[in-house]
């Protein structure tokens, strides 16, 4: 050994790592290793330089950083001999990345390697003669210039994997002269090398190009040569270029288009018929590779293209049926035929040839071999969809294959193949796959199989019963969007109520742990507890089942006891809880002690919900059954378009700009509780800021604030409105009688007009003027429906203002009446009164409004949505705007109203910036 | 191809080649998942996986895992010879398994569908470093009389 040598050598550091037993010992050698070489490199170490870089690659590999072993790659590069070059360069491509600055250092080492290889070999074309470049390579066999030549080949090889776009431009015509460099006569002995540069300064060109886009052109030229060569691993690499030109200039695909169809048709004829070849023989078939890349350009150029398409067909239906399919590189070839055939241009009888490739895949015994196959057929769906139905039962058996990858792809495919006519029997066999497939698997299944039932489903019933045999199997996997949708169509299917209930009411006795099946079953019972117990609207097909009213308490009661349910869920229960107390007037008590047991609740939303439900139930027994009157019907396009709209209300904001602002606030996705209990559902939205307020809604009790502040304060805003309601409503009974006539006209009007505006229309505007701006508003609402109601006049309440007309159109009038509370200057009420001056009725009419972000806006509900023609009506909505530069700017609105006029969407927009100056 | 990795069964790393680039950080975190993946999988499953929306192909031999990292459109079974044609070579030629992958692949893309060739140039390559080598060595002895 080298007296100067430290450190120890590669094999016994790779054995000293390897005896390590535990993560501690090896990151001790490691680093006393990395300490010893850090040392050398700043040594500046010569002899020993390769050595550390090959022991910081095998560091590299086991995940150390290496970075300071980055400039040992420069250092080796750049030193004359062919070993450390080549430790060098590998070091390189290893330890670093393109997007390491060092890189840029590495350029001019390359091309110097280059520049000089390139000068020997351009020297020796230019004399053209045979006998002199091989008497110059046989006698450079040992001396300087036979190693130049391997380095040149580091030097590409490097170059090909990791150059930057930098370097890609630098050395790009360095790389296409070598292309160039393809003399016909050489032959024979040298070739092998020779033909191994051009092979590899083509992939390098490869990458080049996809760095550097617009160099594309200038390789244009050179491989068109490259196509013709006979040499397999050049004409595989020129074909590789080529295909990546195609893809990226449409010019450079449409030359190869016209220039080389049929030279490469003549040369997969040849590789196909080429007798037995050892060198590239595998599996019995010559050079596989050559024939998928063929095959692979011979697409890209038939793609779109009739002329080109035509010229290959015969070879392709040779390739099709000649092909052995017996071995993995005979499947490959007829893999990439079929991929051909089914992207160049229609020829009927080629398609019929390549599906019943894939048919024989399919049944292959092989997994890899049906996994391709049913990817190809995804792909054949578009083509000819008959042809793949046919396969249909064979590719649900692979649905429920052991192998994860084969399960996805076939599941995939089945998707694609469902129409109305099969949507029966395949959602069967999928519902009964579900029962026993692996656990990981079901939340894809799940997912499918209920977009399939709500995409395709023939009527309300056979959509009821295959969702409740999904949520008693994955009720865990199924996503919110799906449950709520189920729970709209519910409510749709009048006829079905009963035998809805009674079905959830059974499955949730086996399942009580599927945590959608849960929700929907315990939001049914609470709604139609009646018909569960009474037997109501039985079907045909139903047995009768007996269920007390007890039973049904039960089935809440241990809902909500159950500790993996979440907290959603157990509201729902609470509010479920709530609607049966009124349902089943004898378990009353019973339900009060079970709501009674959430008052301790730690989740504060449970308890102010179980504190509140008490109180109804036992100071209220007169407003409670109009309180918990069932839902109305959920409006099934309404409920879509929300999702919709919700979606868009969230975008806009968070562009800062409410420029799509719907009716009323944006709900988000979290608050899908107050969706489904929101009295008022058929309005565009319900005043809310939080998912628990519900009550709020339902009384539609609005605070000035509310809407607009953070999350907390509209919860305890919500509860001290109820509470003032509540306690107010105890001690006088005058007020307590009022306010059940408060809920019946709200109950009568439901549909279309919220409680706050029938209310309003009833008594007048003088006390709704002094409800919606009073800061108590209960207090307000209450002491207004006193015996002899002094209504003060809004004149005192503040500054009179002539309505104003705030946008007129030819078919459409808004007109505005503004009114302010002095207390609160900065806001403006505004009544706006729509009028419709054509002579249809106008439907679904929805009125947006959106303020620039020193005003907040605060749409209400609008008094309905449908506008009667000819001035015979009009909606009315109030808004009401905050300007936070009081004094500074005033008011400006932009608005759209969308409605349909014999069924057509309409959609008008504009500005309103005719608003008096000081508002 | 994105990348290639040779993984044991343990899961240790014994080779990696990346063709796309991917930082430290994301290097180990594939490494890690996709081990995590292939290593998992039973004997007569196909041999492929669907990651992060490409594909692996991987292929065991012996206690060692090829995988290849390619798109969604690319042919499977074809890399599946790849792999095969590398592991040939190997085996016709125990040496440096990256050189090999070097004459192999570039950029991605198959170089060499010849086994021979490939061979042929590995060689004459590796004799050139052993020749340096007795060349440093004998200079070395050298150094080492005279310096006696």
């Amino acid at each position: 050994m080298n007296p100067f040598s430290s450190g120890t050598r590669l094999r016994d550091m790779i054995r000293a790592i390897r005896a390590c037993k535990t993560a501690a010992e090896e990151r001790a050698v490691v680093r006393k290793e990395c300490a010893s070489i850090r040392a050398a490199v700043s040594d500046n170490d010569q002899d020993y330089r390769h050595r550390n870089l090959a022991k910081l690659m095998f560091i590299h590999m086991l995940g150390y950083p290496t970075h300071f072993g980055q400039m040992e790659c420069l250092k080796l590069i750049a030193a004359p001999g062919f070993p450390e070059k080549r430790i060098g360069y590998l070091g390189l491509m290893l330890l670093l990345d393109e997007r390491q600055e060092v890189l840029m250092l590495v350029t001019n080492s390359l091309k110097h390697n280059m520049v000089d290889y390139l000068r020997c070999l351009v020297l020796s074309t230019c004399k053209k003669e045979f006998l002199i470049i091989e008497k110059l390579l046989s006698s450079s066999d040992r001396d300087l210039n036979h190693t130049n030549q391997y380095i040149v080949g580091l030097a590409l090889c490097a170059l090909g994997n990791i150059c930057s776009a930098e370097m890609a431009r630098d050395l790009a015509p360095e790389v296409e002269r070598l292309l160039q460099f393809r003399d016909p006569n050489v032959r024979k002995k040298h070739c092998t090398n020779i033909s191994a540069y051009t092979a590899q300064a083509a992939l390098c060109s490869i990458r080049i190009v996809k760095k550097v886009p617009d160099l594309a052109e200038n390789f244009v030229n050179p491989v068109v040569s490259l196509l013709k060569e006979k040499h397999h691993g050049v004409l595989l690499t020129g074909i590789q270029l080529c295909i990546d030109l195609c893809k990226l200039s449409e010019e450079a695909l449409e030359y190869f288009r016209k220039k080389c169809t049929e030279g490469l048709v003549k040369v997969l004829k040849d590789v196909v018929n080429s007798p037995y070849a050892p060198e590239y023989d595998v599996g019995g078939i010559a050079d596989p590779f050559l024939h998928i890349r063929l095959l692979r350009l011979l697409r890209v150029l038939g793609h779109g293209d009739a002329d080109a398409s035509d010229c290959m067909n015969d070879i392709l239906a040779q390739v099709a049926t000649k092909t052995e399919s017996n071995k993995n590189a005979g499947n490959a070839i007829l893999y990439e035929c079929v991929e051909t055939i089914m992207s160049i241009e229609d020829n009927s009888g080629l398609r019929v040839l390549a599906i019943n490739i894939l048919g024989r895949f399919l049944s292959n015994r092989d997994n890899n071999i049906r996994y391709v196959a049913l990817n190809m057929l995804m792909k054949a769906v578009s083509v000819d969809d008959q042809a793949v139905q046919r396969h249909r039962v064979t590719i649900l058996e692979c649905v429920k294959d052991s192998d994860a990858s084969i399960r996805k792809r076939a599941l995939e495919l089945v998707y694609l193949l469902v129409n109305e006519s099969n949507v029966q029997p395949l959602t069967k066999e999928l519902i009964d796959y579900l029962q026993v497939s692996d656990q990981d698997f079901k939340e894809d299944l799940t997912a499918k199989i209920c977009s399939i039932v709500e995409k395709l489903s023939p009527d309300k019933i056979w959509y009821i019963d295959q969702m409740l045999k999904v949520l008693p199997q994955a009720g865990n996997y199924v996503k919110d969007e799906v449950w709520h949708a189920l729970i709209v169509v519910i409510t749709n299917a009048s006829n079905l109520h009963g035998y809805t209930v009674r079905s959830l009411y059974k499955a949730i006795q086996t399942s009580g742990d599927q945590e959608t099946l849960v929700r929907v079953a315990v939001w049914c019972i609470g709604e139609y507890g009646d018909m569960l117990v009474n037997n109501i609207g039985m079907l045909n097909v139903e047995e009768p089942i007996t269920v007390t009213e007890n039973d049904a308490v039960d089935v809440i009661q241990i809902a909500i006891k159950r500790h993996t349910l979440d907290l959603t869920t157990r509201a729902m229960c609470l509010i479920a809880l709530l609607k049966l107390s009124s349902r089943f007037p004898s378990c009353s008590q019973r339900i009060k002690d079970i709501i009674t047991q959430s008052k301790g609740s730690l989740l504060l939303e449970l308890q102010q919900r179980s504190i509140e439900f008490d109180s109804i139930i036992e100071k209220h027994q007169n407003i409670r059954s109009a309180l918990v009157e069932r839902m109305p019907v959920l409006d099934e396009a309404t409920y879509s378009g929300r999702r919709a709209g919700s979606m868009r209300a969230t975008v806009s904001t968070s562009h800062g700009t409410a420029l799509n602002l719907p009716n009323g606030v944006a709900k988000t996705a979290a608050a899908p509780l107050v969706d489904l209990l929101d009295l008022g559902a058929e309005e565009p939205a319900a005043p809310s800021s939080s998912g628990g307020n519900f009550l709020q809604d339902l009384l539609d009790v609005d605070t000035s604030s509310s809407s607009q502040s953070g999350t907390t304060q509209p919860q305890k805003s919500g509860t001290d409105v109820l509470l003032d309601l509540l306690s107010i409503g105890s001690p006088s009974p005058q007020n307590g009688s009022s306010a059940p006539d408060i809920l019946s006209i709200s109950k009568d009007n439901r549909t279309s007009v919220s409680a706050l505006d029938s209310l309003s229309s009833a008594i007048g505007p003088s006390v709704q003027a002094s409800f919606t701006a009073g800061d108590a508003p209960m207090m307000d609402l209450l002491a207004g429906f006193g015996p002899s109601p002094p209504a003060p006049p809004p004149k005192d309440n503040g500054p009179a203002y002539p309505p104003m007309v705030a946008f007129e159109s030819s078919s459409l009038r808004i007109m505005f009446n503004l009114s302010k509370q002095p207390v609160s200057p900065q806001v403006t009420h505004i009544e706006a009164i729509f009028t419709n001056k054509s002579s249809d009725v106008y439907t679904d009419f929805i009125f947006q409004a959106a303020v620039p972000k020193f005003l907040q806006l605060h749409l209400e509900p609008a008094s309905g949505n449908t506008l009667p023609g000819s001035g015979n009506g009009s909606i009315t909505q109030k808004l009401q705007v905050t300007n936070t530069q009081h004094g500074k700017k005033s008011i400006v609105m932009r608005i759209r109203i969308s409605y349909k006029l014999k069924g057509k969407d309409m959609l008008e927009e504009g500005q309103i910036s005719n608003f008096p100056r000081d508002l | 191809i994105h990348f290639v990795l040779l993984i044991s069964r343990q899961g240790k790393v014994r080779l990696t080649k990346w063709y796309s680039p991917y930082s430290q950080k994301e290097r180990s975190k594939v490494i890690r998942e996709l081990s995590g993946m292939i290593l998992t999988r039973g004997p007569k499953l196909c041999n492929f996986v669907e990651w992060r929306g490409f594909k692996v192909v991987y292929k065991r031999y012996a206690s060692l895992y090829f995988c290849m990292c390619i798109n969604q459109e690319d042919n499977e079974l074809e890399i599946l010879e790849i792999i095969h044609h590398y592991v040939e070579i190997l085996d016709r030629y125990f040496g440096s398994a990256y050189y090999i992958l070097d004459e192999v692949l570039i950029a991605g893309e198959l170089q060499e569908s010849s086994k021979k060739t490939v061979a042929r140039l590995v060689a004459p390559q590796d004799s050139l470093v052993e020749a340096a080598k007795e060349e440093a060595n004998s200079i070395s002895n050298i150094i080492a009389q005279a310096t006696k």
